[in-house]
This record gives C-alpha cells, sequence and structure tokens, in this order.
C-alpha cells in the first residue's frame, strides 16, 4: 500500500525524532522477541529427535509413554528419567541411574542393546514462568548462572516471569486500548455529531458512570465469577471507554459546522458516511494525543491491580505481582531492582514513541 | 534619511529540511507622512515583508538583508530593543478583527496592557487616554464602551478598537495588513477615510498592504507592485495605475470581472421559487426555556429562478443571504412555500431529500474549508456519484476526468490531495464536484470572494460558461457588487433579514429606490 504524501510526511517527521525512532525500533525489537517467548523461555524442548523421529513438545502433547516412559500424563521433559529416555532412545536403565546414563551418552562411551542416541534442542531459558526451579536453598534465590535473575518466592525463575509479563501486559494493553478506544470514539463521535438532547443525556450517564468505583466492582465480579484474564480486560474496557469520549465529542461538536461537513450534507451523503469518512480522520489527531496516557494508563492500572491481589490469576506472569514480592521480600533487592527496570524500560519507551507519533502528526509542527 | 529603509530583504522558511524563499530581495522605503501600498495577489510575500520588518516571523524563518528604522538596523537586532520599537514606534492592524482581540478581555484592559507596557501610564491617566483614542477612531459613546467585550461590538467597530490600540502609543509607522478585507464594503469605506484622517493628523508612515487595488487608489501615495517575493514596479500610485509598465501590473489591472450574463430565453422553465420564506430562530430565556422572540435571520423572502438565469442576492455579512440560501436547499428548517421544478419540496422527508440533492448543488465560499483535507481530489469529486448512481455504467474515474476537464483542471492531479492545489483550483474542485452530479439548480456562495482579483475572472468566465452550456440556475450569492453584476440578471437586495429591493439587475443599478442599495453600489466603487 503506497502511503499518501501526508502520511510521508508524517512518517519523515517521526523518523526525524531520534529518540521516537529508536524508541520504536527498541520496543519493535523487545515486544517482537516476547510474542515468541515459548521458544525463549520454556521448560520444554523447541525439538526432540527421538529414534529417528522429530517431536515438537511446544505444540503438541506426548505422553510420558511415548518416550518409553510409565505414565500417560504428560512428559515432564526437565525430570532427569525424562532426558535420559529420550537421549538414549528408551532404555530401561534409565529408571536406575538417569544421571550416571546421561553423563555416559554425552561423554560418548555408553554402549548397550537397542541404543539409539537421540537430543533435545532446549530453549535459552529452561523454565516457563510457572517452573518451580530445582534448586536448593530457601525461596526468593539470588541470581546465579541458572537463574539470571534469581528467583521469586515460590522459586520461578524471574526472567522467564518478567519476559512473559512484559508480552502479557503490552498484549493486555492493547487489547483493552483498542476496544476502548474504538467504543470511546464511536460514542464520542455520535455525540459530538448529533449534539442537543442526546449529548446532554450521554454525559450525564458518562458522568455517572465514570463515578462508579471501578475496584469494586472488580473484586465482586471475580468474587463472582472467578479470576480470569478476559474477565478483567472486559471490565478494564468497561470502564476504560470513557476517557476518549470527551476529546472525540469536542472535536465533532467543532467539525460538525465546517464547510466540507456541510458540502458533504449538500451532496446528500448519509449521516454514518459523513461522521466516519469525513470528520472522523480529522478528529483522530487529537485522539493520538490522548492515547499515551490511555495506554500508559492501563499498563499501571493492571500492575496495581495485582500489586494489590486483585488481578490476574496468581499463577499468571504479572510484572505487578512481581512488585508485591518485591515489597513482602525486601532481603531479596533483585526482585525490587527488576521489576522497577522492566516498568521504567516499558513505560519510557512507549511515552516516547507516542510522543513521537503526535509531534509528526502535529501540522504546525516543523522539523529542521 | 527614510523612516524605515528596507534593503534587499530577503526571508526564507525552512521545512522538512527543505528551504523555501518567500521574498528574493525586496528594496522600498517609508517617509513619515506617506502612505505605501504593498500589492500583490496572495502568496507574493507581502504580509511575510511586513512582520519581518520588526522580526515577528517564527523560528522557521530566515532573514537577510536590512531593515533600518530610523537609522537603526532591526535585523539582528536584540529581543529587548524590538520589543521597545513593536507596537511602540512601529504598531501592527491586522486582517481579522475577529481574533486580533483577546476575547475574553474587556476593550479597557486591552488597550492599557500596551499602554502601561510602553508609557508606563496606568489608573484614571489610562482611561482617558484610552476614551480620547476611542473618540478618535470615530467610536459613539466610548465612555461606555470601556467594558464592552469583543463579542459585543460589531466588526468595524473591532477594526476600530485594533486601529485606537495601535495608535495608542503614537507610532511614527502604522503597518496595516489588509485591515479591510474582512468587512463589509460600506465599512471599509469608513475604515479606510479613518485610516487615511489619521496618518495626516499624526503625521505617522503607513505601510499598506493589500490586495485590492481599488484601496490602493483611493489611499497611497506610493505603490509597490509585489508577484513571488519580488517588487516588479513601484512609484508614485498616481502614474503607475495611469501608465503601468510591468506586464504583471497591467495584468492586475486588467483583471476585473466584466462582460454580461447571456439573456435567457422567455419561456425557460422555472426552476425554483420561494413562496414568503421565513428562517426564524428562537430566543429562549428562562428555566423553562420560554421563547421571548425570534431573530430572524429570514424574513418573508419570494423569489424565482428559471433556467440560465442567475438571480444575484446582495447584502452585507448578517444580511440572511446564506441562511436563505440553505433554506432553500433545505439544509436548515424554515417557513413557507420552496417548489422545486413544480415540486413542493419543503415537506419532503430525509429520504425524499437525497433525490433533490442530486438536482440542487453548492459551492461555498471558502475553497480551503470546504474540501475535505484527508480526502483525494477524485475521492471528493466523485463521493456524489456513488450515492446518486450518475451514469452507473461508466467508471467513476471516466466521469471525474471528464468534469475536470470541463471546469479547467488537467485530470492527471485526480488523487493530489487539496492542500497542493491553489485556491482557484479548489474552488474548481467545488465547483467540479457539484457539476459532476449534472444539476439543475446551482447555490453560489460568495464563490469568488476568498479569492485573487485575476482568479476571481477565471472563476466568473467559468461560471457563465457552465451556465451558457447546461442552461443552469444559479442562486449567486455576494457582497461584491461588481461580480454580481457581471453575473445576474435579477437582483435582490437583502439587509437584516428582510428582503428591501428586488427587480432587474440593470434596472436596480443604474436605478436604485433605497438608499441603502444607493450606499452599496457607491461603497463598491
Amino acid at each position: 500500500m503506497a502511503l499518501s504524501p501526508l502520511n510521508q510526511r508524517r512518517w519523515r517527521n517521526f523518523r526525524r525524532n531520534g529518540r521516537a525512532f529508536w524508541s520504536l525500533l527498541i520496543f519493535s525489537v523487545l515486544f517482537g522477541l516476547s510474542l515468541f517467548a515459548e521458544f525463549i523461555a520454556n521448560d520444554k524442548p523447541i525439538l526432540i529427535k527421538y529414534r529417528g523421529d522429530f517431536y515438537t513438545p511446544i505444540f503438541h502433547f506426548y505422553a510420558e509413554t511415548e518416550f518409553g516412559g510409565d505414565f500417560q500424563t504428560e512428559a515432564i521433559y526437565r525430570d532427569p528419567e525424562v532426558r535420559c529416555l529420550i537421549d538414549s532412545g528408551g532404555l530401561e536403565q534409565c529408571f536406575d541411574d538417569p544421571e550416571g546414563i546421561i553423563a555416559q551418552i554425552e561423554a560418548g562411551t555408553f554402549e548397550a542393546d537397542g541404543f539409539e542416541r537421540g537430543w533435545s534442542v532446549w530453549p535459552l531459558i529452561p523454565y516457563s514462568y510457572n517452573t518451580s526451579v530445582d534448586r536448593p536453598g530457601a525461596a526468593p534465590l539470588p541470581p546465579n548462572g541458572q537463574n539470571l535473575l534469581g528467583t521469586d518466592d515460590t522459586k520461578r525463575d524471574v526472567l522467564a516471569r518478567v519476559i512473559y509479563g512484559f508480552r502479557l501486559s503490552i498484549l493486555f494493553t492493547l487489547v483493552v486500548t483498542g476496544a476502548a478506544s474504538l467504543i470511546g470514539i464511536f460514542a464520542g463521535a455520535i455525540q459530538g455529531f448529533f449534539g442537543g438532547w442526546l449529548d446532554l443525556i450521554f454525559q450525564r450517564v458518562i458522568e455517572i458512570w465514570s463515578a462508579t468505583p471501578s475496584l469494586y466492582v472488580i473484586i465482586i465480579m471475580f468474587a463472582i465469577l472467578g479470576r480470569s484474564f478476559w474477565l478483567l480486560v472486559a471490565l478494564m474496557i468497561l470502564f476504560g471507554w470513557t476517557g476518549l469520549v470527551g476529546v472525540v465529542r469536542a472535536e465533532f461538536l467543532r467539525a460538525r459546522n465546517l464547510e466540507y461537513v456541510r458540502a458533504a450534507r449538500a451532496l446528500g451523503v448519509g449521516n454514518m458516511t459523513i461522521m466516519f469518512r469525513h470528520m472522523l480522520p480529522n478528529a483522530m489527531v487529537a485522539t493520538l494525543t490522548f492515547m499515551p496516557f490511555i495506554v500508559t494508563g492501563t499498563i499501571g492500572g493492571l500492575a496495581s491491580l495485582d500489586f494489590l491481589g486483585f488481578g490476574l490469576p496468581s499463577s499468571a506472569p504479572s510484572l505487578g505481582e512481581l512488585t508485591l514480592q518485591a515489597k513482602q521480600n525486601l532481603q531479596a533487592p533483585w526482585l525490587a531492582f527488576t521489576a522497577f527496570f522492566t516498568f521504567a524500560v516499558m513505560l519510557s519507551l512507549l511515552v516516547f514513541i507516542f510522543e513521537g507519533v503526535r509531534d509528526a502528526f502535529d501540522p504546525r509542527k516543523t522539523f529542521s | 534619511m527614510s523612516l524605515l529603509d528596507v534593503n534587499n530583504l530577503k526571508v526564507s522558511f525552512r521545512q522538512d529540511g527543505q528551504v523555501s524563499a518567500a521574498v528574493k530581495g525586496v528594496s522600498f522605503t517609508v517617509d513619515r507622512g506617506e502612505t505605501v501600498a504593498l500589492v500583490g495577489e496572495s502568496g507574493s510575500g507581502k504580509s511575510v515583508t511586513a512582520l519581518s520588518t520588526v522580526s515577528l516571523l517564527g523560528d522557521s524563518a530566515i532573514v537577510e538583508g536590512s531593515v533600518r528604522y530610523d537609522g537603526d538596523e532591526m535585523i539582528g537586532a536584540s529581543e529587548n530593543k524590538l520589543m521597545g520599537v513593536r507596537g511602540n514606534d512601529i504598531s501592527f492592524i491586522f486582517q481579522e478583527p475577529m481574533t486580533s482581540l483577546n476575547p475574553l478581555h474587556t476593550i479597557q484592559k486591552q488597550m492599557a496592557e500596551s499602554l502601561a507596557l510602553h508609557q508606563g501610564v496606568s489608573g484614571q491617566a489610562a482611561r482617558d487616554r484610552i476614551v480620547e483614542l476611542l473618540t478618535k477612531v470615530g467610536i459613539r459613546d466610548p465612555q461606555d464602551r470601556l467594558d464592552s467585550y469583543p463579542h459585543q461590538l460589531s466588526g468595524g467597530q473591532r477594526q476600530r478598537v485594533m486601529i485606537a490600540m495601535a495608535l495608542a502609543n503614537k507610532p511614527d509607522i502604522l503597518i496595516a495588513d489588509e485591515p479591510t478585507t474582512a468587512l463589509d464594503v460600506t465599512i471599509q469605506a469608513q475604515i479606510l477615510e479613518l485610516l487615511a484622517e489619521l496618518q495626516k493628523s499624526e503625521n505617522m508612515g503607513m505601510l499598506f498592504i493589500t490586495h485590492d487595488l481599488g484601496i490602493v487608489r483611493r489611499i497611497a501615495d506610493r505603490v509597490c507592485v509585489m508577484k513571488d517575493g519580488e517588487i516588479v514596479e513601484s512609484g508614485v500610485t498616481t502614474e503607475i495605475f495611469d501608465n503601468p509598465q510591468h506586464p504583471y501590473t497591467r495584468k492586475l489591472l486588467a483583471a476585473e470581472p466584466s462582460g454580461q450574463p447571456d439573456p435567457v430565453d422567455m419561456d425557460a422553465e422555472e426552476v425554483a421559487r420561494t413562496d414568503h420564506l421565513k428562517v426564524w430562530f428562537p430566543i429562549q430565556r428562562g428555566f423553562l426555556k420560554r421563547t421571548v422572540g425570534h431573530v430572524k435571520a429570514v424574513n418573508d423572502a419570494s423569489l424565482k429562478v428559471r433556467a440560465g438565469e442567475t438571480l444575484g442576492i446582495v447584502g452585507e455579512s448578517g444580511s440572511g443571504k446564506t441562511t436563505l440560501a440553505l433554506a432553500i436547499m433545505r439544509l436548515i428548517a424554515s417557513e413557507g412555500g420552496i417548489t422545486f421544478r413544480d415540486q413542493d419540496v419543503r415537506r419532503w422527508s430525509t429520504r425524499e431529500l437525497r433525490r433533490l440533492r442530486k438536482d440542487m448543488q453548492i459551492v461555498f465560499q471558502d475553497p480551503f474549508g470546504s474540501l475535505s483535507p484527508r480526502m483525494t481530489c477524485m475521492q471528493i469529486i466523485a463521493e456524489g456519484l456513488a450515492i446518486h448512481k450518475v451514469d452507473p455504467h461508466r467508471a467513476p474515474r471516466d466521469l471525474v476526468a471528464e468534469v475536470m476537464t470541463e471546469v479547467g483542471l488537467d485530470p492527471a492531479a485526480m488523487d493530489r490531495y487539496p492542500h497542493e492545489f491553489s485556491g482557484g483550483q479548489r474552488q474548481r474542485i467545488a465547483i467540479a464536484r457539484a457539476m459532476v452530479l449534472r444539476p439543475k439548480l446551482l447555490v453560489l456562495d460568495e464563490p469568488t470572494s476568498a479569492l485573487d482579483m485575476t482568479v476571481q475572472v477565471q472563476i466568473v468566465d467559468l461560471l457563465r460558461d457552465l451556465q451558457r452550456k447546461y442552461g443552469l440556475a444559479y442562486l449567486f450569492i455576494s457582497h461584491d457588487l461588481k461580480v454580481v453584476r457581471t453575473m445576474s440578471h435579477n437582483v435582490i437586495v437583502m439587509r437584516n433579514g428582510d428582503v428591501i429591493e428586488m427587480g432587474a439587475a440593470e434596472d436596480l443599478f443604474e436605478n436604485a429606490q433605497t438608499e441603502y442599495t444607493r450606499e452599496l453600489i457607491a461603497a463598491a466603487g
């Protein structure tokens, strides 16, 4: 798709804003990587070769019996027995001395009947966000070679949780911001375009709506329906859409008396077409200016709910929960540092990007 | 030595890494007690020249050359020095009296600010001085006006206040940037008279910027004609007008709409008529919103227009001429009869009205505001095609190309955005948007008043051609009687919502019945 000259100019302006452009690059790389978190931090291998066949445990369910084990349940790939079974091609001896056999296989000195060399490719971090780390000592454990950022107070790898938590925060924000903006823009457009009684009534409804204590509603709904990601998304949208209404409404109130809108009406163009083809593109700049506040607000909202313990289920990889743990375990400063830097980097990048977008859309701003 | 001496002034603007020159080496002088006019069409760099004399341009401007005020170099002067000169020695009057005054402050407060700043006058002394100034610029009952807010004054009064503010510090030079363009013709004449009078009595130098040669002839001692950032000709006003040397000056002087509308067939079909049309807006007061009166925007207007005929509607701003046109197009509610091609359309529903839209189109005054800035020329023109299913067997692009050629635009420019066209071209796009539907009636709401004179002439010619070709009926709304005279068969004159005079154009111009019409004709020159 070719960019219109206007958009080309905006892109040029954005490019010229070094801070925003580099923030966008860094953020894209980080977010792109986190989208493939399963391949970076997981307690399952990416690829297994077992008796001449390839297996992809990330995508498929394999029972332990497939690798010559005893249980019908999913193979626990981190167990020495399972690792030994895979490496050796399913030898019975693995149940007696798995570690010894693995060591021999790796040294290349193992010989036995029915031995067939197998291998597995592991992600960089061999833990998922909910894997318990098998390390001696009392949690939280400090960073070492095995857990680069240490573990939290239930012995889960902090780095793995940060990667998944980053992705969850961003996706949550994208969904909530996207949906809330759509509803907000639509509601604001209707109010601003038609004005009059409709506007008056809706404004009062919105005033009452935004005065509702959303935290209580979230706690009550969680108590009734149980905690879940999508319920939280729905509730955040339910209370978040009012943010944009005012801006869009004001833009539409202003634009509805402009001459090109009148000209469109004189052509017999329908109301919806006028609203969304003629007026909305011009209201978008004001809307975009507001976006960074909504995005950072949503990330902050999710984190604070988690921090208070009213957010996502406790197994979910949540940065807010990490912050809560940091507060409860002051003797483990790596938790606090990790949480702080993750939030600082994430929010700064987003704010810089949106600042650049806003300036690029500003027709009065020139860049030399 | 002259009071203001501009020597080889160059101004260019940086944008998107490119530098574009706006003023390319301009030299002129202004002496005490004389009026110098800078004339040129939009984009010729006349305003930029004026603003750069006291460094009022933004950061993106690069100014070179020399501007000397009373021997002192202004370009590159310190901000402190410039602030002392601005508003004190060199004062400005801008075009838009609506926006040059702060709507939240009273007249007294705004004027006192400048007095306190440059003269340190305050309290009763300042008040007396303000009253004196307001009297000088011809504001009646200045005592009562001190606590007025800008919106309580008319456009002409606001411009008088602006002039009073400019005079407050007894400036040596007054720079007036199109000070009368936004005003009605009769008010224009008064303001020009006032400026000329003040310039004499205060013995100021005046730099007068305008695109209107009629004004130049009336007010200026010397004139500089600007084109594309250069002064192409300068000299004493009478000489330039009597004996222009440069072809551009000749073109400007010749650019006056001329000619006559084509005669209409006696048995031409009647396209639209109104019977006692009224548009009254209720004034509501109090908690229960009782209607205590009406603003009579249009009061009892009866008119008719036939195919191939132009009905001119003239009047000053606020006289209800645009409201009348919008009511005929049923874009606003009204009372009384509206007949369009023998059908009573006043009670038609929204759905039925859509059929009407095809036959009735409108072209607005502002070619910048009436085109959606985020749609291409093609999208803008083709929008009506899909709604009204005009010629559905042909590709919209072909139809758009055809109509663009017809209005004198290059079809190759179809995919450009409005901001890439000039004002005249945009007005052509607006005309193409209306014409593509092949309407029977075209409402032209001041279609030429935002355009340069040379472009105005072209648009008038285009409109006459289209009328001849398609037998269009025009409702031509304008405050510019010269244009109306060249376009219209019949004319109605409106004032405060009332039709005060109507008749055949020739009769009306030669033999006006009311004082008001005579005043309008006289002011138009």
